[in-house]
């Protein structure tokens, strides 16, 4: 009885001693080894094989699967990769655009969930670099030649760097925002075809003379206006609108929340007097939240709609095989700056967005994963990128190559980028984007700019606090 | 071994033995339900959020996000669309409804209470995203009710931005109703015949009996489903947040939607766990009401 059970216990002693041996040496050696012996030797050849390792990217499925262009490039770029011990897995997230956020915010949690490859919104970056889910890549871009040797855009690193001051994510693509006008409707309407408004009355008189002469079934100005739209109301229509008067959301030199000033009033002036006299789309398209699709995979291509103050990435939509194919819009379409409010200096305004890849600061093999990102983001395939989705270029080396100039519409675009601006990198900015979203909707729907300006200007500063608050 | 005669030993043992059988679903309460609860209360106190500085580091701040709530006109909104929703949908739609199929269907003919039992049965077993989704397209602008009107000459109707409350309200009705129907028609069968026998015979008219003694009779039943009812309808969030998202502006927004976008949206977990104890507040404000009423 004794002898037995002293035998059990031993046994299960030199099994505890082996198991606890072999997971020390799991991850002990590990970092060791690619560390200081990045080519394995021959001898060490076999092992390496057998360790294959798994890098996961994680980006958001927004439902088209293996058709995705995400997805495509990610096989793609993967099958081309060099350093064959190396799997490259995407592990998509198919969520909305609010709730990806929130679902990589969970999985960035965790180091039993975090990918080794993140992609991030600029605008959620700092939030996600300031909770300390993100990898601080400095150190890195230091030893990546194509970072330092101007071959990105300099004004793109400002959308990848936090408010610490460190930069979190390689850039891969960026948006510019502007109106898109259908040129069919414009000449029967007696507008020039060739448009460049210079004011906002500018762009009120040609919406009106669209009322007026191109039927009653046409749409004069798609903006979004909703709370369902989400950010898409925010920045495409609000920023646009505030930025244009010179005003901003954020007061970069006191490191304030602009609670209440005459840029506010004016830009929801604007979106009054749209709404007043019906120069908008009818309340119950814009305010659900499909109103962007609705906009631009129905309303535009079928005639319907003659301005839209939209993102460049739209004519996505319309590449073979995109939502909604019409090779007729490099003709029938043009994108005109968005003017500033009175025509002030610059002149035109855009905000600026795009999409960068980070290193979860939970992730697994960050070595490799960083190593992937400098081959995926080399011009090459950063370009395949840009191309197929119909976003802009971050990189100066893409911007003059031929093939990417001449796609309709991405000089223009690129352009555009001159005078962008970006959201602010702050914190709270998701959440003074919600009442930014409120604010508008509740202007769209009838409630006085004057008592939508009081509330943002009460919600916001309950949110900041009062001390990061200022009116001006 | 001990057999009768060691009868005291094993009477305190016996004592005990309560416990071993409880001990599962103690455990499993205090695991899944009482802990949670408590996680939630102690979270409603900090800045727990999904993301951003606050997520990196936990900080007390007291009373905070309650104040934050009771600031927040949204919030008394938010109560009131509830409070709407609920006696609408629930107390008032699902139950009178209910009863009323209940009803007629007591001394019909089996194979007609098959066939419309099924059909109500229906709404109820289809998972609630796609009773949203059915909903959803048939109030739609280019939805089916509107063809229907269309067909009569009258011009359609943005129902969901129009009148957004009662279309989920008539969804959750559409959705709910059977529940409370089968109560409804188990406790009815199980009124005795001879006492209706009775009254009809000391001349009662229909509604009289109805009125005096069916629904005395099951009272009871009416209470307990009016609990159930509420309980379940308090939590309802795909149902509304698929059809309408609580738009048009918040003329939607119950509770379960606001706390939704508090916590998910604008990443807020902290207060969206105070508005949570809030909700829960609510669920038990209201069954103490329906249990005292039932005590009476």
């Amino acid at each position: 009885m004794l002898a037995k059970r002293k035998w059990a216990l031993m046994s299960s002693a030199l099994l505890l001693a082996v198991t606890m041996g072999c997971s020390n040496s799991g991850s002990s050696s590990a970092p060791q080894a690619q560390g200081n012996d990045p080519a394995p030797s021959q001898g060490g050849g076999d092992k390496a094989a057998t360790e294959k390792k798994t890098i996961t990217i994680t980006y958001r499925d927004d439902g088209t699967g293996e058709k995705g262009t995400l997805y495509k490039w990610i096989k793609e770029v993967s099958a081309s990769y060099p350093n064959k011990n190396v799997e490259i897995k995407p592990t998509p997230i198919q969520a909305s655009e609010g709730d990806y956020f929130a679902k990589i915010a969970l999985a960035l949690k965790s180091k039993d969930t975090a990918p080794d490859i993140v992609t991030e919104d600029t605008f959620m970056l700092n939030s996600d670099a300031s909770a300390g889910f993100l990898e601080p890549l400095d150190d890195r871009l230091k030893g990546w030649e194509d970072w330092s040797n101007g071959s990105f855009i300099e004004a793109m690193k400002k959308g990848v760097t936090a408010s610490d001051g460190k930069v979190y994510g390689v850039p891969y693509n960026t948006d510019s925002r502007g109106l898109w006008y259908n040129k069919e409707i414009f000449k029967k309407a007696g507008l020039p075809e060739d448009w460049k408004p210079k004011s906002w009355d500018e762009v009120l008189a040609a919406a009106r003379t669209i009322k007026e002469k191109a039927g009653s079934d046409v749409v004069p100005i798609w903006m979004n206006l909703g709370k369902a739209t989400g950010e898409a109301t925010s920045m495409q229509t609000y920023e646009m609108l505030l930025y244009g008067t010179g005003e901003r959301l954020y007061d970069d030199a006191s490191k304030k929340w602009i609670v209440k000033s005459q840029g506010i009033n004016d830009a929801l002036a604007f979106i009054e007097t749209i709404a007043k006299e019906k120069l908008g789309p009818p309340l119950s398209k814009v305010l659900n939240g499909q109103a962007g699709n609705t906009a631009t995979r129905e309303y535009l291509p079928k005639g319907k709609l003659a301005i839209s103050l939209d993102g460049s990435w739209i004519t996505g939509n319309y590449l073979e095989g995109g939502a909604s194919p019409w090779p007729e819009y490099k003709d029938v379409l043009g994108f005109a700056p968005m003017p500033t409010s009175k025509g002030q200096a610059p002149g035109t305004i855009t905000l600026a967005g795009g999409w960068a890849l980070s290193i979860p600061s939970n992730a697994k093999n960050k070595d490799e994963a960083w190593d992937f990102i400098k081959f995926a983001l080399n011009k090459e395939n950063t370009q395949k990128l840009v191309m197929s989705s119909g976003n802009i270029t971050v990189r100066a080396d893409v911007a003059k190559d031929p093939e990417y100039t001449q796609m309709p519409f991405n000089e223009i675009a690129t352009e555009y980028l001159k005078n962008a601006e970006f959201r602010p990198a702050q914190d709270k900015y998701p959440e003074v984007s919600t009442q930014i979203q409120t604010m508008v909707e509740s202007v769209a729907t009838g409630t006085s700019a004057a008592d939508a300006a009081n509330k943002y200007a009460q919600d916001v500063t309950r949110i900041v606090g009062q001390e990061h608050a200022i009116e001006k | 071994m001990g057999g009768i005669s060691a009868s005291s030993p094993q009477l305190q043992r016996r004592n005990w033995t309560w416990l071993y059988f409880l001990l599962p679903s103690i455990v499993i309460m205090l695991l899944f339900f009482i802990y949670p609860i408590l996680l939630t209360f102690f979270y409603s106190f900090t800045n727990l959020a999904l993301t951003g500085e606050a997520a990196k580091e936990l900080k007390f701040v007291g009373l905070d996000n309650y104040t934050r709530m009771f600031q927040d006109p949204t919030v008394r909104i938010s109560i009131w669309n509830t409070l709407v929703f609920l006696i609408g949908s629930a107390v008032i739609g699902q139950q009178v409804l209910g009863f009323l199929i209940a009803l007629l269907m007591k001394h019909k003919n089996k194979t007609f209470r098959r066939v419309i039992g099924t059909v109500v049965l229906a709404g109820w077993v289809t998972p609630e995203i796609v009773c949203a989704l059915c909903l959803y397209s048939f109030f739609g602008d280019e939805g089916t009710l509107n063809a229907i009107i269309s067909f009569f000459g009258i011009s359609p109707v943005t129902w969901l931005f129009t009148v957004p409350m009662l279309t989920v309200i008539l969804a959750n009705i559409w959705h709910g109703t059977a529940f409370s129907m089968l109560v409804f028609q188990a406790a009815l069968d199980d009124v005795p015949s001879e006492i209706e026998e009775a009254a009809v015979v000391d001349g009662a008219s229909k509604l009289q009996i109805l009125l005096r003694i069916t629904i005395p009779y099951i009272r009871e039943t009416i209470t307990t489903n009016a609990m159930l009812v509420t309980l379940q309808t308090l939590g309802v969030f795909g149902l509304i947040y698929a059809m309408t998202g609580g738009g048009p502006g918040t003329k939607t927004t119950t509770l379960p939607i606001f706390m939704y976008n508090q916590a998910f949206v604008n990443y807020q977990l902290g207060y969206g766990t105070a508005i949570s104890l809030l909700l829960l507040l609510l669920g038990i404000v209201l069954s103490l009401f329906y249990i005292r009423s039932f005590k009476k």
